[in-house]
């Protein structure tokens, strides 16, 4: 930003721990999320069919018994829309036509007065299908006898950037083709390959999805709904029903977790294609917790084969890399994942000859959409181990390995993208000096064994080139400020950080700024998503814009009223100075009523409003063969985390004493709200490494409630979470800052398997470390060593 | 379905109301009282999110039937604080950063307040027990526990 010097000291309140200005109402009851909201006795309720098989096409539906049902106010099935929807490209229908593709493909819905009876009513529509064989592999989905989940794939509407091969089960191709990696291999002293797979998880939010929609007699769309992309939803849905954007208003209250399933559109289609049919009511769609678990987003699966090549003196020389995305039945982000891991397939290492190839695959299984970390998590689980077997087979110690070979300013990264300033190696160093790499440290027991290790991670935002932000701050009398923004607070603190940042550049104390929230479509500034760890940055960059605009128009009515020079004046806590004369006025009053002229003749100013924007403008395309470009991504967030962890021999429980992340933020707005992203990343990380995985018989999910799916508690988390915050500063930040709310979560599980290895010497390539497995990997390193004796 | 007609207090407020006999102490404080501060996240009592005391105990309201509170004595977190002052937990929840999307926190500062009533300088590892039944996917529970471990300092 031009007025923004990273030289300077930032102002305050920026790098101050200002506490959240949303957990007053957390911890009291008073914050609303959308189930909370009121709609008086006229509210209905709907609920969906779903199909009981993986795949299969639709016969018949007769949905005559459910009408006539007392309580029953409408039925809808595919036969009520029939544009496709889709963020990147439109291959779904909101209610199923013709075809199902994963148990729990919504087939039908019921607007009824009560939730059970609408329930009910689902039960007495009658489909007859004609069952399909399904693909439940994304192996299996390449072959080119495989089932076709998508024999109209070549019609879709599809984003530039996304290659689908049409008479495929491939939604997308992603390709490097860096320098020449079969000369490089025989240069190489060792050549490691592995084969990693990451099962499916959930994003477990506690609040699980809900929407409320209204169509008023007009064909007017309100839509109410816990939501991270109030503006993609409005698009989405628009386009899908050939309604205008400004003709559908979305209202965004507080979102109880969001993780990346409440981005794009899910049950929210749904609510709206429900509603159209009783105009006037309000129609709830909330998703029970059994539904949430596979009806909603979840995690890709990944198949990953890697093969990496080295020098013996601890270079790498090469890399070749083949990404197997298990992406479920549609593909809202999912074909962008696959790019996104396809560009980042290196990992942060320098590595000269590069060969990667990313496929999106469509399987029979639950929709795979947008988990925190974006491809990264499963990505860095592969690249991670994949490193430290090379640096074993080399005899070389992991933390020198990684120094030796990751990136630094002004590398050319695997796109062919210059590095911009990272403190990667700054991570690596101070992550490992806290948990003491290189000590040997006892075990707690003679039934444990203690290992030591690490993982370094890289995440760019994953969006569209021009993805945009904007905000706007208003003045009020007392001089408090409203400040729109269309970025939604999802628990990240970004209500807070928007706040601090308004306050330091406008120059009014942090407790003036007003969040205007709820977000609200018909009043909010537009953002593209709450997704990607971008607001800190992007939506930062519009307020800081927005709040410089205000304070000009303050200080330009200000100086003529004084007959000064704007340049002399400041706003400092909420009082404009003169540095000139030493004036000073508080901006009380004078924002909206304005200042006299002298001797009467008039008044000058009026209500002060501020406007502004980001987009970034310099991300270029890349090449559709070689994947090589000048700039794929906006910037690389880096980061390390190492472990120090024990594991019960007896039953292959792995306990972690101490996990230290460092992650290079640029410049943290609030740092302990930074240490509380990262603390909140390692516990997913850690819950996802260690107990989850949404397990399938024949396409059918298995574990889909809070028994059967554990996800971590008070009692499995780390005994010790360590947040380092490093701050190499970002050009095009707000005072430096980029984000870091995903990246906590990438190195985590990767880390954990690393430490394991140390420990007992055994190396698990599939996701998670459940107890039995390790058990079992211990069982049968033992029976091997036992043979060979 | 029979209705029942019940009496019970809310924070301490009297109320008498007539409920039918399925219907969750959870709908009943939501739907009827409209007390939306105790959240539904699971509806099957694995989540912890829906946690009230209830006669001195913390309970999962939505496996409490509303007939089941006749007589009862039930805080929500609407009530913790009370005469204008905060409950030395949600102060030290505000101060420690003790929760994100704020979800799951009614449900955790009801448990933390029975647990200090009952052992008012409980150890980490008592902490940490006392929050088995809440699911919490955003903190990694590590100011939850931090705040609760400061409150009690604080006096409890």
């Amino acid at each position: 930003m031009d007025e923004m010097k990273h030289t300077q000291k930032a102002p305050y309140p920026i790098g101050e721990s200002i506490p959240r200005i949303d957990i007053h109402a957390k911890v009291t009851g008073e914050a609303k999320f959308t189930d909370d909201l009121p709609f008086g006795p006229g509210l209905l309720y709907g609920r969906v069919l779903r199909s009981p098989h993986p795949h299969a096409l639709i016969k018949h539906i007769n949905v005559s018994k459910a009408l006539t049902m007392p309580g029953v106010r409408a039925v809808v099935t595919g036969a009520d829309s029939d544009e496709h929807i889709g963020l990147y490209l439109k291959d779904r229908f909101i209610f199923c036509r013709e075809r199902v593709r994963f148990v729990g493909d919504p087939v039908a819905g019921v607007v009824a007065t009560s939730e059970a009876i609408a329930d009910e009513a689902c039960r007495l529509i009658d489909v007859e299908y004609e069952v399909l064989d399904p693909v439940l592999d994304p192996i299996r989905g390449i072959q080119p006898d495989a089932p076709l989940l998508h024999p109209d794939l070549g019609d879709y509407v599809v984003a530039d950037f996304i290659q689908p091969k049409p008479g495929t089960n491939i939604s997308n191709h992603f390709k490097v083709r860096k320098g020449d990696i079969e000369a490089a291999w025989p240069k190489c002293d060792v050549i490691v390959e592995r084969s990693f797979r990451v099962p499916e998880v959930q994003h477990v939010p506690i609040e699980t999805h809900i929407a409320i929609a209204r169509v008023d007699q007009n064909g007017k769309i309100t839509l109410w709904s816990s939501s991270q992309s109030p503006f993609a939803q409005r698009n989405l849905i628009s386009e899908a029903l050939g309604v205008s954007q400004s003709d559908i208003r979305v209202i965004a209250p507080y979102v109880g977790g969001g993780f990346g399933s409440k981005a794009g559109v899910s049950v929210e289609g749904m609510a709206v294609v429900m509603a159209r049919k009783v105009p006037g009511h309000p129609v709830k769609m909330r998703l029970t917790r059994e539904e949430e678990f596979f009806c909603s987003f979840v995690r890709q699966g990944l198949i990953a084969k890697t093969r990496v090549g080295a020098t013996k003196d601890g270079k790498i020389l090469a890399m070749k890399t083949e990404y197997y995305w298990d992406a479920g039945a549609y593909t809202e982000y999912g074909v962008n994942i696959t790019r996104a891991s396809g560009y980042s397939s290196t990992g942060p290492y320098n590595i000269p000859n590069v060969w990667a190839d990313s496929y999106c695959v469509y399987t029979n299984h639950p929709v795979g959409g947008p988990m925190r970390g974006f491809g990264m998590p499963e990505i860095h689980w592969g690249i991670e181990q994949i490193m430290d077997i090379v640096a074993d087979e080399l005899g070389m110690d992991k933390v020198e390995f990684r120094l030796k070979n990751c990136l630094r300013s002004g590398d050319i990264n695997v796109t062919g993208m210059k590095m911009h300033p990272i403190g990667l190696t700054e991570c690596i160093q101070k992550a490992s000096k806290a948990i003491n790499w290189g000590t040997d440290e006892p075990a707690s027991a003679p039934n444990k064994r203690r290992g030591k290790g690490l993982a370094i991670m890289w995440k760019a935002p994953a969006m569209p080139p021009n993805a945009g932000s904007s905000a706007w701050v208003r003045l009020n009398e007392d001089a408090t400020v409203s400040l729109g923004i269309g970025g939604q607070e999802i628990g990240q603190g970004t209500f807070t950080v928007a706040a601090q940042m308004a306050s330091a550049a406008l120059g009014v104390p942090m407790d003036w700024i007003r969040i205007s929230a709820p977000v609200d479509t018909q009043y909010s500034p537009y953002e593209w998503q709450t997704v990607a760890s971008r607001l800190t940055w992007s939506m930062g960059n519009a307020i800081v814009k927005a709040a410089h605009n205000a304070r000009k128009q303050i200080l330009d009515i200000v100086a003529k009223y004084w007959d000064e020079n704007p340049e002399d004046l400041d706003i400092k806590d909420g009082q404009v100075i003169s540095y000139k004369t030493e004036n000073s006025i508080s901006i009380e009053n004078i924002v909206v009523y304005g200042l006299p002229q002298p001797d009467g003749a008039g008044w000058q100013g009026g209500p002060i409003i501020g406007h502004g924007n980001f987009m970034p403008t310099y991300v270029t395309d890349l090449d559709n063969e070689t994947g090589q470009g000048e700039r794929a991504v906006v910037h690389y967030t880096t980061g390390c985390q190492a472990v120090d962890l024990e594991v019960n021999i007896e039953t292959g429980h792995i306990t972690i004493l101490n996990i230290a992340s460092a992650f290079d933020v640029g410049k943290a707005i609030n740092p302990e709200q930074v240490r509380a992203q990262i603390e909140g990343g390692v516990g997913m990380g850690a819950s996802t490494g260690i107990l989850e995985s949404l397990q399938f018989k024949d396409g059918i999910p298995q574990n889909i409630s809070f028994m059967d799916y554990r996800i971590a508690t008070a009692v499995d988390m780390p005994k010790k979470v360590e947040s380092i915050i490093v701050e190499v500063p970002q050009d095009d930040g707000p005072w430096g800052a980029r984000g870091v709310g995903e990246h906590p979560m990438v190195p985590t599980a990767p880390a954990i398997a690393n430490a394991l290895t140390a420990a007992v010497g055994v190396r698990i390539l599939d996701l998670p470390l459940t107890p039995e497995k390790v058990f079992l990997a211990l069982e049968q390193k033992a029976m091997t060593q036992g043979k060979g004796s | 379905m029979g209705t029942h007609r019940i009496t019970l207090t809310v924070n301490r407020v009297q109320e008498v109301a007539e409920v039918p006999s399925n219907l969750t102490l959870l709908d009943f404080l939501r739907e009827r009282l409209a007390l939306t501060g105790t959240k539904n996240g699971c509806s099957t009592g694995e989540c912890g999110a829906c946690t009230v005391m209830m006669n001195g105990e913390p309970v999962n309201s939505c496996l409490v039937l509303a007939v089941e509170a006749d007589g009862a004595e039930i805080l929500t977190i609407e009530g913790l604080a009370h005469d204008g002052q905060l409950d030395t937990l949600q102060k030290a929840f505000i101060e420690l950063t003790g929760t994100q999307c704020g979800f799951c926190a009614p449900g955790i500062l009801i448990s933390a307040r029975a647990l200090l009533n009952r052992n008012p300088h409980p150890s980490e590892a008592e902490i940490r027990d006392a929050l088995r039944g809440h699911l919490c996917r955003c903190t990694g529970y590590v100011r939850i526990v931090e705040s609760i471990q400061a409150a009690a300092k604080a006096g409890g």
